[in-house]
């Protein structure tokens, strides 16, 4: 009854706060549109700038390659001095240069050297670059050795499948992840605020004179954001099915239980820093880096948690984003995988459990 | 008019430092923050786990087998004995990828003809994917050249040399930690900003400040001041941590850089004030920081690149100044990119600043409660 009654003006707040209902259905909305159209990491149309010292018809047949493919944007510059300031201000990525012995070697024992050149400042894109550079020339070679009539001898073919997102389209991964990182946010943002109002507005103390046990305060601020959070979390996953066509290969009731489960854990921590943090802009501060900084960098959405140092990857333990993340992905592209769906929310749980406990236990009637 | 400004600047500071917590999360996390994440945010995938299942006893197979348990790159984590057991392992992610040496491999190969090496990768991270796939198919071309010199088979008539300028050895560290280091100071003055009018106005305090003889301009000031202080500090002790800590590289000038920092922070106090001005309490204030701060730190090339973008979204980022920070601070960091080059970046940054500022003291007196 008691609880009713703080439910109710909970959803009263909320309502007449529009900022309470952007952060559940706004933000889901805008982060996904701008992480499922903004976010790829697939090189298309990469710039790259084309060297040829002495053109022949040889030349010819390999630039026109990078024409032809659909990862290259290539532009024909006439020195290296013009294509190390094109490199410089960014207006290509690499620098392919066909030196003037390039025919001449080419028909010589040992070959033609095609030196490439990628700007290393982002890794991640020079190495896909130079796989797609690896690719055109694998290409070329076979092309020629077909039109002159004569195999070409490789040793040993490579024969890449991939499974579960066979296109490789980092769209599938992205957006399940995101939705972790959304209701990351949702929960700790709607949260991370509320109790620390109450502290800063004074009303707490009003609210601690009432018959209102504690537990009852809790609860009352963590059902209502805990529907809001449900409410965006339908909200995101219709936007991925429906808008990114995601494939969904699992079904949506362990979807819904496993997104329940972690929105109580992000709940958790959220109201644990906003009874912590006495006032507003610590609780903000601290949502900021104890939640959405680690669920965008520690959670394996981008970033591969295999490849990181030990101690970090202890860190990612008790990230609840890493567990959720795991499971969306699982769920969305692999299907129902009970043995990895079961232990992963059982973390999950024990999260949840530890940071409510917590929030119980420092959230006391009493005065400074 | 300085000694009104300097007097509001002190009650800002005031505020935020009088409480041991304010102090703490304005210096604790970012630390802690930088070594994590300095870490953590990395492409390169080391001991990527890989299993074998390998049907052929010639000692080829074996050759490669060895080529890939000797990188670096990988590690095995397990050995397959039959086709069923293939699923299972990727299912669990126990390996990113099964090496499958078919039984007819090393015939083949004995008799010249094209020998098939399959790969079947978890794809679920499309990214990680790819990666290994390119540490996979630089092993297979190593493995090739060095069985035709064995061989005597003719080489290749063209092979390709590659070198990475500014990053020789694809550290991806050298490209996250300068990002971070705008991350950062970004993500602390936003909110110093944020929380510095509506928190007033939560209060009711604002309304007495425009009472007094302060005119906006010098509210304007008073506020934003503390902003550029904070986060010239913040940006100062991390870019020590990046050059001592991570070793990366400052090629560039010191100038270069915080003139690049100074006049991002301008327009990241700009978007900040306006946004503080807009909200009545401070959770609004937090959102409104929020729905600029996400946003801004994914469009900003920090950790994927603009260009993958399409074309509509790529424009979008221009009114983004995290995007031109990145620029700015990758290029003095690891380019030694000279001033002139970078001033293509600097003035829209002071353009958003100089609008934002505008718009925020504008709205001051504009938007009463």
């Amino acid at each position: 009854m008691r609880l009713e009654g703080l439910v109710r003006k909970e959803f009263l707040q909320i309502l007449r706060d529009p900022s309470s209902i952007a952060i559940a259905f706004l933000l889901p909305v805008v982060l996904l549109l701008i992480f499922g159209y903004g976010v790829s990491l697939d090189a298309k149309h990469v710039p790259v700038a084309l060297v040829v010292a002495q053109p022949s018809a040889d030349t010819a047949s390999f630039t026109g390659a990078f024409y032809h493919s659909r990862y290259f944007a290539p532009l024909s510059l006439p020195d290296m001095a013009r294509a190390t300031e094109a490199l410089m201000q960014g207006r290509v990525q690499a620098i392919i240069r066909l030196r003037a012995n390039f025919a001449r070697r080419l028909r010589g024992p040992h070959g033609a050297p095609i030196q490439l050149i990628v700007n290393g400042v982002d890794a991640n894109s020079a190495r896909l670059i130079q796989g797609y550079v690896e690719g055109v020339w694998i290409g070329w070679l076979g092309q020629r050795a077909r039109a002159r009539g004569v195999a070409l001898r490789i040793p040993v073919r490579l024969d890449p499948r991939v499974w579960f997102n066979s296109e490789l389209r980092s769209r599938n991964y992205l957006v399940p992840g995101l939705i972790a990182v959304i209701m990351t946010l949702i929960g700790a943002l709607l949260t991370a605020l509320v109790m620390a109002r109450e502290w800063e507005r004074g009303t707490m103390e009003a609210l601690m004179v009432t018959p209102v046990a504690m537990r009852e305060v809790l609860l009352g601020k963590l059902i209502p954001y805990l529907i809001l959070g449900m409410g965006g979390m339908a909200l995101s996953v219709a936007m991925a099915v429906w808008l990114f066509h995601v494939p969904l290969r699992g079904s949506l009731a362990v979807l819904f239980l496993c997104a329940a489960l972690f929105l109580l854990a992000a709940l958790g921590m959220g109201l644990l820093i906003s009874i912590i943090a006495k006032n507003q802009f610590v609780a903000g501060q601290t949502a900021i880096i104890a939640t959405f900084l680690p669920a965008f960098v520690l959670s394996g959405f981008v970033f591969d948690i295999g490849s990181m140092p030990q101690a970090v990857q202890g860190i990612t333990y008790l990230v609840a984003a890493r567990y959720f993340v795991f499971i969306l992905q699982t769920v969305f592209l692999a299907g129902d995988l009970w043995h990895i769906i079961v232990p992963n929310a059982l973390a999950l749980i024990a999260i949840a459990a530890i940071f409510l406990g917590l929030a119980r236990h420092h959230a006391r009637k009493r005065l400074e | 008019m300085w000694q009104r400004i300097i007097a509001l600047v002190k009650k800002e500071f005031l505020t935020l430092l009088k409480d041991k917590q304010s102090r703490l999360v304005l210096i604790g996390p970012p630390i802690i923050q930088l070594l994590v994440f300095g870490y953590a945010a990395s492409f390169n995938l080391n001991h990527v786990p890989f299993a074998v299942y390998n049907e052929d006893p010639g000692p080829a197979a074996r050759e490669l087998v060895a080529d890939f348990r000797g990188s670096p790159n990988f590690r095995e984590v397990a050995r397959i004995t039959r086709a069923g057991q293939i699923a299972p392992t990727l299912d669990d992610r126990r390996a990113l990828l099964v090496v499958h040496i078919g039984p007819r491999f090393s015939r083949d190969l004995q008799a010249g003809r094209p020998a098939d090496l399959q790969v079947l990768l978890d794809g679920r991270n499309s990214n990680t994917a790819l990666i290994a796939l390119n540490y996979v198919r630089s092993i297979v071309i190593r493995f090739n050249e060095h069985w035709a010199a064995g061989h005597g088979l003719a080489a290749p008539p063209a092979h390709l040399a590659v070198r990475a300028w500014f990053n020789p050895n694809l550290e991806s560290r050298w490209f996250i930690v300068p990002g971070i280091v705008g991350l950062l100071t970004l993500v602390v003055t936003m909110m110093v900003t944020v929380m510095s009018v509506a928190r007033e106005r939560e209060q009711g305090t604002f309304d007495q400040l425009l009472v007094t003889p302060l005119r906006p301009v010098e509210i304007l000031l008073g506020k934003a001041l503390p902003g550029l202080l904070i986060g010239l500090a913040e940006a100062t002790f991390i870019i020590a941590l990046a050059v001592l800590w991570f070793r990366v590289p400052l090629l560039g000038s010191l100038a270069t850089l915080y003139t690049g920092v100074s006049v991002f922070l301008l327009s990241a106090i700009g978007v900040g004030l306006m946004i503080s001005s807009l909200s009545a309490t401070q959770q609004q204030g937090m959102v409104g920081a929020f729905l600029f701060l996400v946003p801004a730190i994914i469009l900003s090339g920090f950790a994927t690149p603009i260009a993958n973008m399409p074309e509509i979204v790529q424009k979008l980022t221009l009114l983004n100044p995290m995007r031109y920070l990145m620029i700015v601070l990758r290029g003095v960091f690891l380019e030694e990119t000279p001033f002139s080059l970078l001033f293509a970046q600097l003035w829209p940054m002071a353009l958003i600043g100089v609008v934002s500022l505008a718009l925020a003291g504008w709205l001051f007196r504009h938007r009463m409660y």
